[in-house]
């Protein structure tokens, strides 16, 4: 299966009843799989006219408490933030997926990971923040794209899949998750607009306007304190090796793919090398981050992009120790060989 | 003494914020008399549009959804799939419907998305203090008109008659133009409302009604002078009635497919 079709499928089973989509490359497996697998379950599809649309219909779908989900690559994603920072305004949550393209601009439709900071900032108007999974197998889009859908439930926030071209259209083995029963998802009926007539209840007004500047402060506040408590619980990282190594290598996605190759490399001529590979972008492990550094360890950031990440390890290590950066862009990734070189310098030169 | 005229429910007893002689009141309450009459109050969700009615949500006493500027239209369209069986009603400004949000306006309708829009147009941008809007008049001033729009030498287009527009495509089942400028035509306006809303719970498909309204804050008049200038200048452009009927055709065809 491609990693695009896991996400599809995972979301299927994950229980998301509505899917809206505008076509662009390299996620257009996406929206072709949901088109369909959605209509024949009775759920809904919609090619939406554009990603602005799409979002949008979100928005609507989310509001009533329904599993919903969009996808895009980079430029579409772009469009969408409009529409994202207003469901984190308004509390809904979804998931969005991002198969990321080489950019600025149009671009090039290469793998890249050139929207960490918009994707781990939030990425629209405002301040909040969405939580950001980032694959590096078929099997992860498949088991991450199915926690999502928990994830954005528990933290009522949107959850993103940050994956790139690689991601999304390589094919491997997976095992699939179970099709969830619709009757089990999560209850949204203390806040959802519909069904006012089963309890007579007051009605209800999803909006994201709040005139009065102490009110609407208050409303950040008391997200950004739910944030604080999710980031404390769902940081999520895979170490491969970290504990002996001298070096670090710290990558996500395909990068991470490319650095595991160079560090089985450096392991076999000798060289302490390891990988904090990172599942969640946001929220960010910090404090493993500092741990590593607290122990003596170099680094070394592997990223598609001009060392975006590599701001967020210097923050979480508080620049004790110099951070060294392989950037690509534009769709280029990076090598083993570059990599396993890079290592070796950077521990002397010497096996 | 049986009553005859009292408050509607669905109408949250408040003093709105909108200016004096404003349309948007006799609207909102022609909606909530129409929602009570058909007994729908607790199984409807209106979409409120950025622009002055973005306060529509004090007023309908319903569940409400308040999307970006625009795209009522698509939130509407999802909310009414994922709840077929409530009366969704997109509710929507000449900015917001006709400029910004056109692309998701236009194919909400071309899909047949079975929502009703309410269309005010007031020919200018309200809430924003005046400005030029899509359907200002040839002529009319808007601070960003301040000589009148002139759609030659300065290139500021023509007024844009929406079901005119929209009456092309295969989607749209029922455009009717009302207006509020006196009691026969309010009268007129609440058929035309309950016509597209009972359409829309027969799943009939795409239906809007469009309704001149007067904004005398921005027109830069007093209440009767704006009424006038509406029935000298708007109602002779944007022509009142029906412009596509094809609820009971469709209702016809629908029938046969079952």
């Amino acid at each position: 299966m491609k990693g695009n079709e896991a996400i599809a499928e995972a979301a299927i089973r994950a229980g998301c009843t509505a899917y809206f989509g505008y076509p662009i490359t390299p996620q257009n497996e996406i929206i072709a799989y949901m088109a369909d697998h959605m209509l024949e379950m009775d759920r809904v599809f919609i090619q939406a006219e554009s990603e602005v649309a799409a979002i949008n219909m979100v928005y609507g779908a989310a509001a009533t408490g329904v599993r919903a989900m969009t996808s895009s690559s980079s430029p579409g994603i772009s469009l969408k933030q409009e529409g994202i920072s207003y469901c984190c305004g308004a509390d809904l949550p979804f998931v969005y997926v991002n198969i990321v393209r080489g950019g600025p601009g149009l671009g090039s439709i290469a793998p890249a990971q050139g929207d960490y900071m918009q994707s781990t900032r939030g990425g629209g108007h405002g301040d909040y923040r969405v939580i950001v999974l980032a694959p590096a197998n078929v099997q992860e889009c498949a088991d991450l794209t199915y926690l999502a859908f928990d994830l954005a439930d528990k933290w009522r926030m949107p959850v993103l899949i940050l994956g790139d071209g690689v991601i999304g259209t390589m094919m491997e083995g997976v095992s699939l998750p179970p099709m969830r029963d619709l009757a089990t998802l999560p209850d949204k009926s203390d806040w959802a607009v519909g069904g006012m007539y089963k309890t007579g209840r007051a009605a209800r007004h999803i909006t994201s306007i709040n005139l009065v500047p102490a009110q609407l402060e208050q409303k950040v506040f008391s997200r950004f304190d739910r944030y604080a408590k999710m980031a404390a619980e769902e940081v999520r990282f895979e170490d491969v090796q970290c504990d002996d190594a001298d070096l670090v290598i710290v990558a996500y996605g395909t990068s991470a793919r490319v650095a595991l190759g160079a560090v089985h490399e450096a392991r076999s001529m000798g060289l302490k090398v390891g990988l904090l590979r990172l599942i969640s972008l946001y929220p960010f492990p910090e404090k493993k981050l500092e741990a590593l550094a607290n122990a003596g360890k170099k680094f070394l950031v592997v990223e598609m992009s001009m060392g975006q990440m590599r701001e967020d390890v210097r923050l979480a290590i508080h620049d004790k120790v110099e951070v060294s950066l392989i950037p690509h862009a534009g769709g280029v990734v990076p090598t083993e060989e570059e990599v396993f070189e890079k290592a070796k310098k950077i521990l002397g030169g010497k096996i | 003494m049986k009553k005859t005229y009292g408050h509607p429910e669905s109408l949250v007893p408040v003093q709105t914020k909108y200016c004096g002689g404003c349309g948007h009141g006799i609207i909102t309450r022609i909606i909530c008399e129409i929602i009570d009459e058909m007994g729908l109050r607790a199984k409807t969700v209106i979409t409120n549009p950025v622009g002055c009615a973005i306060w529509a949500d004090l007023y309908f006493d319903t569940d409400t959804v308040q999307p970006a500027h625009g795209r009522t239209p698509a939130a509407a369209t999802a909310i009414k799939r994922m709840l077929p069986d409530h009366l969704v009603i997109c509710y929507q400004g000449d900015g917001d419907l006709a400029a910004i949000g056109t692309a998701e306006m236009v194919h909400a309708a071309n899909r047949g998305e079975k929502f009703t829009t309410i269309f005010v147009n007031n020919a200018i941008y309200g809430m924003t203090g005046g400005q030029m809007a899509p359907t200002t008049l040839v002529g009319q001033k808007a601070t960003t008109a301040p000589k009148g729009r002139d759609p030659i030498e300065a290139g500021m287009g023509y007024p844009m008659r929406v079901l005119e527009m929209l009456s092309t495509l295969e989607g749209t089942r029922y455009l009717a133009r009302g207006a509020v400028n006196n009691p026969g035509n309010v009268r007129k306006l609440k058929g035309y409302i309950r016509k597209a809303l009972e359409a829309q719970m027969a799943g009939v498909g795409f239906s809007m009604v469009e309704v001149l309204s007067q904004c005398p804050t921005n027109w830069g008049m007093d209440t009767i002078k704006s009424v006038e200038w509406l029935e000298n200048n708007m109602i002779p452009f944007y022509k009142l009635g029906e412009v596509k009927d094809q609820i009971e055709e469709t209702k016809a065809a629908l029938g046969a497919v079952k």
